[in-house]
């Protein structure tokens, strides 16, 4: 008999056919979030607040409770489920756009009230189930389908760095920017994860795990590309770390 | 009998929903509404309840969907642009089978409007509070015994249907006094049973074998956008059998027929009496829930002999008016008395209204 | 038997209060229908401030009328705004100690109340308001006497007992006015 040394994680669905695109992190990230749940014997506590965008493909992968926010409001409805829940492991999952844009007011509040919860943000740069519009997030002078002469200071503004805003508030226990662009990386963001989730355990309060991530279909590269361009560029804007672990 | 107790409206609806076992409630400041938020902030820590005060009235429009989404009996309110606001969350709970019980104290509009009370947001209410075509029950009460009254039965009926309900009040209800009995209060035992009850509610799957999703049409992947909308369609239809809802007010002989809702209803019914003092026989049909609306109460009027119908509110152009004409179809004459800019209709339009009707 | 009362004044001189006395009185002592209206505007603070109280036998249609049967005007801009808010053979309340205009009409009755400087020399100037209260049930007899200072002890003097006294002086002196001016009106 052979042994098993690798599977798909428990929490995600048997035989689910994911709808992310090849090469697309997302994949990587709802696999650690699920291997992390497992590993604290949370994956039947857990409720995840969705998102709107490629992270609302995620319901078709999670089996777990779900309750689906309008866009950019997951932080709104999971900071009044978890005070009515409060035994319930909690987490929202969101991208840039939703939860940096049109959800920022809801993100910055909840935070500032030190909800106790997990927000669990993929950070790509782009819209990219809208077919590749400017984020908060997209980096000066990329080209997207809503600026198509690249993204201009003085027009656009600069990206908006989350987890520098969100360190600026009193209120939050945990912030960390990770990504799962190689294999060392993705072990230091399952701990990141980890450590979020915990932090929510012991009632500590906000807890934000922003994935720096990819996409490949939108930004016109193959996936390897994709995350070589993780390495060489984002990364430069985005640095990767642990701003606050109170 | 309960103790007879002079409050006020905002107040007598926020201390009923927690009566009727209400404990979640998000809201944000805005005139003429801000007793409701404040009232929360300082009674539902009295009952291990929750009150949030949102970051916008977006905000605490999907805190309370998201409360709902927990099982717990939740609410929010606000007035006019504020609701307009909260549309968005509104066309989410119907979307997601999710009750919430919403509360307007109407002011005045287009826009910011005035501060004072109005009855403009009639076709918002019952025709299209959010995207969607989805329809809601909309309860109004004309004094604050039915505005406490229709709050606890706001709760039942949004539970019953795991539906958005609304109470369209406005900023007259709201913050005037008057006396109310208010209900016995349920025990926590039967507000944790009725969350119990609520086997959907996402709260982990704890072994149970079908994960639960809040979404609506085009994220369920166990139920197709147009086999939801029918279902929907379905119910809205029955509840035109099942939760129509009115007063007939001595329409038997009446030779006129005043029909009016919520605050003006009230106004409208002491004009009959003073209309029979005069020799006209007036009468009154006054919808409690305008959706659905009361097509049967006017029809079984004998409308082909009645001088006509004076249609009252305070809306200017009507609103209300839109939904009466549609079942009067011509078979009798229809005049309206109206206000807007703030002025509560003055009882003295609906009685010169009436009058026109007997030359 | 329907009556409907506008007091008006500047913020500050108790008109709300006024109103509340009135109308907690009707809901908790007798078993007459009762509304109260306080107007509201953007202002906080300042400015001018009205309510409106229906008392009534039968359920109350409307609880803002355009036309009261009494209006209490403390200030002038109040006596500008509502002394044409009276139906006619109703009665205008003024606190004749600041109140100059007059109203100018012949098909109403006018109740001075000289209640700034009688609330002064009583030695509290807050007490303006329940002079006028006074004023009001000894020339309208809508509600008991006794009733309304009850009321005004348990509302008023439930955190500050010690104005039960100088509360009760006001009422009494407002009320021997209202009643002097029925009493010589008929």
């Amino acid at each position: 008999m052979m042994e098993k040394v690798y599977s798909r994680p428990a929490g995600i669905f048997e035989g689910a056919v994911t709808g992310f695109c090849p090469g697309c992190m997302h994949s990587s990230v709802c696999k650690i979030i699920c291997e992390v749940l497992d590993e604290l014997g949370q994956l039947d506590n857990a409720c995840y607040v969705q998102g709107v965008g490629c992270c609302g493909l995620a319901v078709t992968y999670f089996d777990m409770d779900t309750v689906a926010a309008p866009h950019g409001r997951a932080c709104a409805i999971a900071s009044s489920f978890k005070r009515c829940s409060p035994e319930t492991l909690v987490f929202t999952y969101q991208g840039d756009g939703d939860l940096a844009a049109i959800g920022l007011a809801e993100t910055m509040s909840a935070a500032n009230r030190g909800e106790n919860f997990t927000v669990i943000f993929v950070n790509n740069g782009i819209y990219g189930m809208t077919g590749g519009q400017m984020a908060p997030t997209t980096l000066l002078g990329a080209k997207t389908t809503t600026t198509p002469f690249g993204r201009d200071e003085r027009e656009h503004g600069a990206p908006m760095h989350m987890c520098e805003l969100l360190n600026q508030l009193d209120a939050p226990a945990y912030i960390a920017r990770v990504t799962a662009a190689d294999v060392p990386n993705a072990k230091k963001a399952r701990a990141a994860v980890k450590k979020a989730f915990q932090y929510q355990l012991e009632g500590k309060g906000f807890s934000f795990v922003e994935f720096v991530s990819n996409c490949p279909t939108n930004w016109g590269m193959s996936p390897l590309e994709s995350l070589d361009h993780v390495h060489n560029v984002i990364l430069k804007e985005f640095p990767l770390g642990e701003f606050r672990a109170k | 009998m309960a103790e007879k107790i002079f409050m006020k409206g905002c107040e007598a609806v926020a201390e009923t929903a927690v009566r009727a076992g209400c404990r979640f409630f998000a809201g944000y400041p805005i005139t003429p509404q801000n007793d409701v938020p404040e009232y929360f902030a300082r009674r539902m820590p009295e009952v291990n309840g929750v009150f949030i005060q949102g970051e916008s009235e977006v905000a605490s429009s999907n805190m309370a969907y998201g409360a709902a989404a927990a099982g717990v009996r939740s609410m929010t309110s606000s007035s006019s642009c504020g609701i307009s606001l909260k549309s968005e969350a509104i066309s989410w709970m119907a979307g997601a089978n999710l009750p919430v019980v919403i509360a307007n104290f109407q002011r005045g509009g287009p826009g910011i409007g005035t501060i004072q009370p109005a009855q403009q947001d009639y076709l918002q209410a019952t025709h299209a509070s959010g995207n969607g075509g989805f329809r809601m029950l909309v309860l109004s009460p004309m004094n604050l015994q039915e505005a406490v009254d229709m709050t606890w039965q706001a709760f039942e009926l949004a539970d019953k249907y795991s539906k958005p309900v609304m109470l369209l009040m406005d900023g007259f209800t709201g913050t005037m006094m008057e006396p109310v009995e208010l209900p016995e209060p349920l025990s926590e035992e039967e507000v944790a049973a009725i969350r119990a009850s609520k086997t959907w509610a996402a709260r982990g799957k704890h072994g149970g074998p079908q994960h639960k999703v809040m979404c609506g049409p085009g994220l369920d992947t166990r139920i197709s956008q147009e086999q939801m909308n029918e279902r929907d369609a379905e119910l809205y239809e029955s509840w035109k059998t099942t939760e129509v809802e009115y007063e007939d007010y001595m329409t038997g002989d009446a030779e006129i027929v005043l029909t009016a809702y919520g605050i003006t209803g009230r106004i409208a019914k002491s004009a009959v009496k003073l209309l029979r003092a005069e020799g006209i026989r007036a009468g009154l049909i006054r919808p409690k829930k305008v959706y659905p609306f009361p097509d049967a109460a006017y029809e079984k009027l004998p409308l082909e002999k009645l001088r006509g119908i004076v249609s009252a509110e305070m809306s200017i152009p009507a609103q209300f008016a839109e939904d009466v004409e549609r079942v009067v179809h011509g078979r009798t004459r229809i005049v309206t008395a109206l206000s807007s800019g703030g002025e509560v209709l003055d009882r003295a339009a609906i009685l010169d209204a009436a009058r026109s009707l007997m030359k | 038997m329907e009556k409907s009362f506008i007091i008006a004044g500047f913020g500050g001189q108790g008109v709300m209060v006024a109103g509340q006395l009135l109308s907690y009185t009707a809901c908790e002592t007798t078993d007459k229908y009762v509304t109260y209206f306080p107007s509201y505007g953007a202002e906080m603070r300042g400015g001018t401030a009205n309510c409106y109280v229906v008392i009534s036998d039968e359920p109350v249609g409307a609880p803002k009328v355009n036309q009261a049967d009494y209006v209490v005007c403390l200030n002038d801009p109040s006596m500008a705004k509502f002394k044409d808010a009276v139906v006619p053979g109703g009665t205008i309340f003024t606190n004749s100690s600041v109140v100059t205009i007059e109203p100018e009409r012949s098909d109403i009755h006018v109740v001075k109340v000289d209640a700034g400087s009688i609330a002064i020399e009583l030695g509290a100037p807050k007490v303006l308001n329940l002079v006028i209260v006074g004023a009001i049930i000894g020339y309208t007899d809508v509600l008991p006497a006794e009733n309304v200072l009850q009321t005004a002890f348990k509302k008023l003097g439930a955190k500050r007992p010690e104005l039960n006294p100088i509360n009760e002086a006001a009422f009494r002196r407002g009320w021997e006015i209202g009643r002097k001016a029925k009493e010589e009106q008929v």
